[in-house]
């Protein structure tokens, strides 16, 4: 198993946190594991975004030009990013924040409105919870119960009330998991 | 040991603590700010001392001071950063003061750009400062080499009595990846009895100098470093080599390119061509003759040269390395940009047709 992996966005969209996350669930469930972020003008304001690798097997270089999956939190990470997507692959698309379909007919495309169900739930910060809930099951390749037991340990003393929404967040990504073809908001109510 | 996520600059300033960092002198940087951050924070809960300094200059000549007086003392910066320390680097080569630099590369020349670069190798492994002197050059490609070397370099420089130097760039500061502490190599160290810390009823006071106004002392100096020099070269002389025993193709890397060819060398082997990763982990002491005698076997035909560099730096180890005995070939990316696997790969097999079309000739 070999996921390389894009996760970009704008600045306070918790893109580097996504990566993190799924390093650290790799980590836990036995891969090798690398994150390697963009920390260039960008992060100033602007698209951030990292690059992560999962592997069964010794990883080489940490950086990559096309990904296996895409995580696009706004639409200039679809324009950047999207071309380069390996054919065959995976683009996650945040559709509170892109309202353009992504064209590409050679990648399985979904449509995630991460903002809109963590509004829903309470707080906006949680949505890039949202997001890493549907990589996990659109993807498979890592366990939600390792996610999950990571959220409740990331999350303690004052912070610990952040846990039930933070669970619920990843819990309703999880049901966009799977393909939905219309790009809006309302593409997954789930 | 269970195993740690670490991101590279937090690792290198924890590394340092774990070997007995007494006193961090330091400036921000980018891409090596964290180094600094961290240390602030750890290594006065350490019983160390932290000092940001006023400039990079300050820095390197606080940790002359540090050094002289017999503590393990360390800065760090980025490239542009390092070129200001040069004069403090040969002042501590020539009082043979231990002591260990961190050089977290970028694009330069110039103040560049903040993203990765190779373009100090020369820098590093010649020397910035005037007059004879080396650095002993450590070059990890990952961050659990970092980590080893960093607690290393601190051994190293006081069996020496020398500046030792760990580069890296800024993606393996940047980055995070899992680690493990494990132990390294004891070494037998020498007491410090030249340390500028009291006089402690010794007949004589101890003095840390680099200037000799008469020339034959000068030059025993200089004849006592020669010698030291040359036992490093003999004893402390590191590299790699990957997937070299059968390689037709020998891709010569160091740092985030050397880990970069390893995911092209399987591109490479996956697609018929049977090609090779020589690593120096020292950059001085240069492997010279491991270099030399893979170049002379007789299944390789073409080294392939890769570096963040436009001009190529390394290179000229190479090819003093090789000597003419097989042709080389370059691939180079400077002002932070990073060669790709698709790229490397395209230049082994273009490197490969040129030999075979040429049989092989330079």
């Amino acid at each position: 198993m070999k996921k390389e992996i894009i996760i970009s966005g704008f600045g306070g969209q918790g893109v580097m946190s996504i990566g993190k996350n799924l390093v650290e669930a790799g980590m836990a469930e036995g891969l090798n594991v690398t994150w390697a972020p963009s920390y260039g003008p960008e992060m100033r304001g602007g698209t951030a975004n990292c690059s992560v690798v999962l592997s069964s097997r010794r990883i080489g270089s940490p950086v990559f030009t096309h990904p296996t999956e895409l995580i696009a939190m706004n639409a200039p990470s679809i324009g950047k990013f999207g071309p380069l997507a390996v054919s065959g692959g995976l683009v996650l698309v945040n559709s509170s924040v892109v309202k353009e379909p992504f064209g590409r007919a050679d990648v399985r495309t979904l449509y995630v409105p991460c903002e809109s169900i963590a509004y829903e739930l309470g707080n906006p910060k949680a949505a890039n919870m949202v997001m890493l809930g549907a990589y996990v099951s659109a993807t498979g390749a890592l366990q939600p119960e390792t996610i999950k037991s990571m959220i409740v340990h990331m999350f303690t003393g004052a912070k610990a009330k952040l846990v039930p929404l933070n669970l619920e967040a990843f819990r309703r990504g999880m049901r966009c998991g799977t393909e939905r073809p219309v790009p809006t908001d309302a593409a997954c109510t789930a | 040991m269970a195993k740690e996520l670490w991101k590279g600059n937090e690792a290198i300033a924890e590394a340092a603590i774990r070997a007995g960092c007494d006193c961090f002198f330091g400036y921000p940087i980018t891409p090596q700010s964290e180094v600094p951050e961290y240390m602030s924070v750890h290594l006065p809960a350490a019983g160390g001392v932290f000092v940001q300094s006023e400039s990079e200059i300050a820095a390197v000549n606080m940790v002359y001071g540090a050094a002289g007086s017999g503590m393990r003392a360390m800065t760090s910066s980025s490239s542009p950063g390092i070129s200001l320390k040069q004069e403090g680097i040969t002042y501590l080569a020539a009082s043979e003061l231990p002591c260990v630099i961190v050089n977290c590369m970028r694009g330069g020349p110039g103040l560049g750009t903040i993203q990765p670069g190779q373009g100090d190798y020369f820098q590093a492994t010649r020397g910035g400062g005037n007059g004879d002197y080396r650095t002993l050059v450590l070059a990890p490609f990952d961050i659990q080499e970092t980590v080893d070397f960093v607690q290393e370099a601190f051994d190293i420089a006081d069996q020496y009595r020398n500046p030792v130097m760990v580069v890296c760039d800024g993606l393996i500061g940047q980055m995070m990846e899992p680690i493990e502490w494990r132990p390294i190599p004891k070494r037998d160290l020498p007491p410090k009895d030249w340390a500028a810390s009291g006089r402690r009823g010794r007949a004589r006071h101890n003095v840390i100098n680099s200037l000799y106004l008469d020339p034959e002392s000068c030059e025993e100096l200089n004849q006592r470093l020669t010698v030291k020099y040359a036992e490093m070269e003999e004893k402390e002389t590191r590299w790699s080599a990957v997937n070299c025993e059968d390689a037709e193709l020998i891709i010569t890397a160091y740092g985030t390119p050397a880990r970069i060819a390893l995911s092209a060398i399987e591109e490479l082997r996956a697609g018929g061509l049977k090609a090779g990763l020589f690593r120096p982990i020292t950059l001085w002491p240069f492997p010279e003759a491991p270099l030399h005698e893979l170049a002379g076997s007789g299944q390789v035909k073409v080294i392939l040269d890769v570096e963040m560099s436009s001009t190529g730096q390394m290179l000229d180890d190479v090819r003093l390395a090789v000597e003419g005995q097989k042709p080389i070939r370059y691939l180079g990316h400077a002002g932070g940009v990073m060669p790709t696997v698709e790229e490397m790969a395209d230049a082994a097999w273009t490197a490969w047709k040129e030999v075979q079309q040429h049989g092989g000739h330079l």
